[in-house]
C-alpha cells in the first residue's frame, strides 16, 4: 500500500478540557497517520491521552473537554470542519469504534440484534428485513455462532468474549474504512484476548480496513500493528514502523515501557519499573514532560520542550539524547 | 414472571394483615363511643347497652378483631353505624371516582415530569434546569391542600373558570372533565416535581454510560440516543421510585378529595373516621392499602418488562 495517502491523518491535535485551572491539555500537539489497511497502534500509561485522541477522532469527547486547535483529516475531508450532522454520518459508517469494556459498553436493555439494526439503520435506508439480514450477517462474519439465535438475546446473556465479539460486529455492520479499537482486550481473558486479537486482523484482511488500536499492551501492539506511537502525557513520544520502535527503540520512556515487560525467555532479570507517575495535565512539568521520571534527563531536557526528529525512515522520537546509544553508549 | 407475582401476592397477605390490625387499633383510640353515636344524642343508657351488644363492642378488644377477620373472609365488611348501609355498597361507590381522580392526575403528571426531568438533564446546568429544579423543589415543599386553596381561589372563585366542588358524571363528558380537571391539576400537581427530579436524576446517571457513548459512536441521531438509550434505561429506576412515591400520592387524594368534595374513598375515609365508623373506615382502609399494594405489584411487573435482567430472574 506503500505510495498511498493516509487514510487518516491528524495534525498538531490539541484537545483540553477546561477547568478552573484553565485548559488543561489531555492531548498536546499530536500528529499521526495510518494508511489503508495499514493498523496503527497507539501505545501509552493510563492517562496518557490515548483515549481522548481516539475519541476526539470521532469527535466524542465529553463535555468540559473540547478540541481546540489542529486537523484531522479522513479521507481528505478535515473532519473538525464537518457539521454535527455529517459527522453523525461518519460515526458508525465510514468510521467504527469499539470499547474498552463490552460489559457495559452494549446497552443491557436492548437485544444485541436490535442494537447492531440501529447501527445498521443508521446509515443504509434498508427495510426491517434487510436491516435483518445484515445484523446477522454481521453476527456471522465475526464468527459467532448460531447468529439467528444469538441476534435475539441480550447482552447480559453473552459472555465477555461474545460481548466484544457483538461490539465488534455492530462496529463492522456498515463496512468502515477506519476501526477505532479502545484497548478491546484488556477487560478480557487472556485466551478471549488472543481470539479477539486474531479476529480483529482476520477481518482487516477480508475488508482491507485500517485499524487504530490503542492499548497499554506492548505485545499486542507487537502482534498487531504496522506502526506505533508511543504517547506520554498527552504528546506521541516516539513513533515509527513497529520493527523500528521495538527493534531498536530511541526514547527512554519506550526503552521504560520495554524494561517493564516480562519476559520468558533470557535471564532471571527483575523488571525494570518507571519510577514515578505520568505528570497530571494540571502539573505538566517545564521542559521535557517525561524528564523528573528520566535517567537520562539534563538541564536543557527540564527547560526545552523537544519536538520529533527523524532517527531513521520514518522513525522519529522526541528526545534531546536521542539516539541514546550514541550518546550513553 | 406468573410465578414471580403469585409470590408477590402472598407475601401481600401479611402486609394486610398487619394494616387490619394497625387500623383496627388506632380505631379504638378515637375518643368516640361507636354506640353512642349510633344511638343518637337522647338515647338512654339501656338502650345504648344494647346497641354496643348488637355491635359486638361489649368483646373483648381480641375477640371483636378475630370476630371482625373472620366476617371478612366470609366477604362481609359490615354495615356503616352512621348510615346504617353495608361497608361494601358504599365502597363499591367511591372506588370509581377515586380511580378516576388518580387517573386524571396521574396521565399528566408522570408524562409532563418524565420529559421535564430528561430535558433539564440533557441540558444540565442550563437555566431550564435550574427552573425544573426550582420547581421541583416547590412541589416537594408546598402542600397538597395548599395548591388544592390556591386553584379553588383563583380558577374557581375569582376567576369562575372551573367548578371546583364534586364531581359531574364520568370523565368523558365535558362536564365531568371540567369538574375533575382542578382535583386532577392539585393532585397531579404535587407529582409532577418528585418525578421530574428522579428523572432527571437518573437520566444524568445514564448520560454518563458506556453504552451511551457506543450509542452516538454508532452514528445514531441525538433523538434516538436520549429516548432509546438514555431514557429508556432511566426509567427502570424512575419506575421504582413513582412506585414509592405513591402512598404519598393515596395521603395527597385523601386531602385533595376532601377540600374538592370529590366522592371517593378517600374523603370517605376522612368522615367515617371523624364520626367513629369502625367499620366504614376500616372498609376504607382496606381498599387503600389495596391500592398501594396493587400498584406495587404493577410496578414490579413494569420493573421486568422494562429490565431484561430481571425477567431472567
Amino acid at each position: 500500500m506503500a505510495g498511498q495517502g493516509p487514510l487518516l491523518a491528524i495534525e498538531d491535535l490539541r484537545t483540553v478540557f477546561r477547568s478552573s485551572a484553565g485548559d488543561l491539555p489531555a492531548v498536546d500537539g499530536v500528529s499521526v497517520s495510518v494508511a489503508p489497511g495499514r493498523t496503527l497502534g497507539i501505545v501509552g500509561e493510563s492517562g496518557c491521552g490515548k483515549s481522548v485522541l481516539s475519541l476526539s477522532i470521532m469527535r466524542l469527547v465529553p463535555r468540559p473537554g473540547r478540541i481546540t486547535s489542529g486537523s484531522i483529516r479522513f479521507d481528505g475531508r478535515d473532519l473538525l470542519t464537518l457539521s454535527e450532522g455529517e459527522m453523525r454520518g461518519l460515526r458508525g459508517g465510514s468510521i467504527g469504534m469499539i470499547f474498552q469494556e463490552p460489559m457495559t459498553s452494549l446497552n443491557p436493555v436492548h437485544t444485541v440484534g436490535r442494537q447492531i439494526i440501529e447501527a445498521v439503520s443508521a446509515h443504509k435506508d434498508l427495510s426491517a428485513s434487510a436491516a435483518k439480514d445484515v445484523a446477522i450477517d454481521a453476527l456471522r462474519r465475526v464468527r459467532i455462532p448460531a447468529p439467528e439465535k444469538r441476534f435475539e438475546e441480550y447482552p447480559h446473556q453473552l459472555s465477555g468474549g461474545m460481548r466484544q465479539r457483538v461490539m465488534i460486529a455492530m462496529a463492522l455492520s456498515c463496512e468502515p474504512r477506519l476501526l477505532i479499537a479502545d484497548e478491546p482486550t484488556t477487560a478480557l481473558d487472556v485466551t478471549i484476548q488472543a481470539q479477539i486479537l486474531d479476529l480483529l486482523k482476520l477481518l482487516q484482511q477480508e475488508t482491507g480496513m485500517s485499524i487504530i488500536l490503542i492499548t497499554h499492551d506492548l505485545g499486542v501492539v507487537a502482534e498487531m500493528a504496522d506502526e506505533v506511537a508511543v504517547m506520554y502525557a498527552g504528546r506521541v513520544v516516539e513513533t515509527g514502523p513497529v520493527n523500528a520502535v521495538f527493534g531498536d527503540a530511541q526514547h527512554p520512556y519506550t526503552l521504560g515501557l520495554f524494561g517493564s515487560v516480562p519476559r520468558l525467555d533470557g535471564e532471571n532479570q527483575s523488571l525494570l519499573a518507571i519510577e514515578g507517575t505520568v505528570p497530571p495535565p494540571f502539573a505538566l512539568p517545564p521542559g521535557c514532560r517525561f524528564n523528573p521520571r528520566c535517567g537520562f534527563a539534563s538541564d536543557r531536557c527540564r527547560s526545552e520542550m523537544p519536538l520529533l526528529r527523524p532517527l531513521g525512515p520514518s522513525h522519529q522520537a522526541a528526545c534531546w539524547h536521542a539516539p541514546v546509544e550514541a550518546e550513553f553508549g | 414472571m406468573l410465578a414471580h407475582i403469585a409470590r408477590r401476592l402472598l407475601t401481600a397477605i401479611p402486609v394486610m394483615f398487619g394494616v387490619l390490625l394497625i387500623g383496627f387499633v388506632l380505631l379504638q383510640v378515637v375518643p368516640t363511643d361507636p354506640a353512642v353515636v349510633r344511638a343518637g344524642p337522647l338515647a338512654t343508657p339501656d338502650v345504648i347497652d344494647a346497641i354496643r351488644k348488637d355491635l359486638g363492642l361489649d368483646q373483648p378488644l381480641w375477640m371483636q378483631f378475630f370476630l371482625y377477620l373472620g366476617r371478612l373472609l366470609r366477604g362481609d365488611l359490615g354495615v356503616s353505624i352512621i348510615n346504617n348501609v353495608p361497608v361494601s355498597q358504599e365502597l363499591g361507590a367511591t372506588i370509581g371516582p377515586t380511580l378516576e381522580l388518580m387517573f386524571a392526575s396521574l396521565i399528566w403528571a408522570i408524562p409532563l415530569g418524565i420529559l421535564l426531568g430528561t430535558v433539564a438533564a440533557y441540558w444540565r446546568g442550563s437555566i431550564f434546569d435550574r427552573a425544573v429544579m426550582a420547581f421541583a423543589v416547590a412541589g416537594v415543599s408546598v402542600p397538597v391542600f395548599f395548591v388544592g386553596l390556591v386553584l379553588i381561589w383563583f380558577v374557581g372563585f375569582k376567576w369562575q373558570l372551573l367548578p371546583f366542588t364534586g364531581r359531574d358524571g364520568p370523565i368523558w363528558t365535558l362536564a365531568g372533565l371540567k369538574a375533575i380537571a382542578l382535583p386532577a391539576l392539585t393532585l397531579g400537581g404535587v407529582f409532577v416535581g418528585p418525578v421530574a427530579r428522579m428523572t432527571r436524576t437518573a437520566v444524568l446517571d445514564v448520560l454518563g454510560a458506556d453504552h451511551v457513548r457506543t450509542a452516538r459512536a454508532k452514528g445514531l441521531a441525538e433523538r434516538l440516543v436520549v429516548l432509546h438509550h438514555a431514557l429508556r434505561n432511566a426509567l427502570i429506576p424512575v419506575v421504582t421510585l413513582i412506585g414509592l412515591q405513591i402512598g404519598f400520592l393515596l395521603g395527597g387524594a385523601v386531602v385533595t378529595e376532601t377540600i374538592f368534595s370529590w366522592p371517593g374513598v378517600g374523603r370517605l375515609a376522612v368522615g367515617a373516621i371523624l364520626s367513629s365508623d369502625m367499620p366504614l373506615a376500616q372498609g376504607t382502609i382496606i381498599v387503600l392499602s389495596l391500592g398501594f399494594i396493587v400498584i406495587n405489584l404493577i410496578v414490579d411487573v413494569l420493573y421486568a418488562v422494562l429490565d431484561p435482567r430481571v425477567r431472567a430472574s
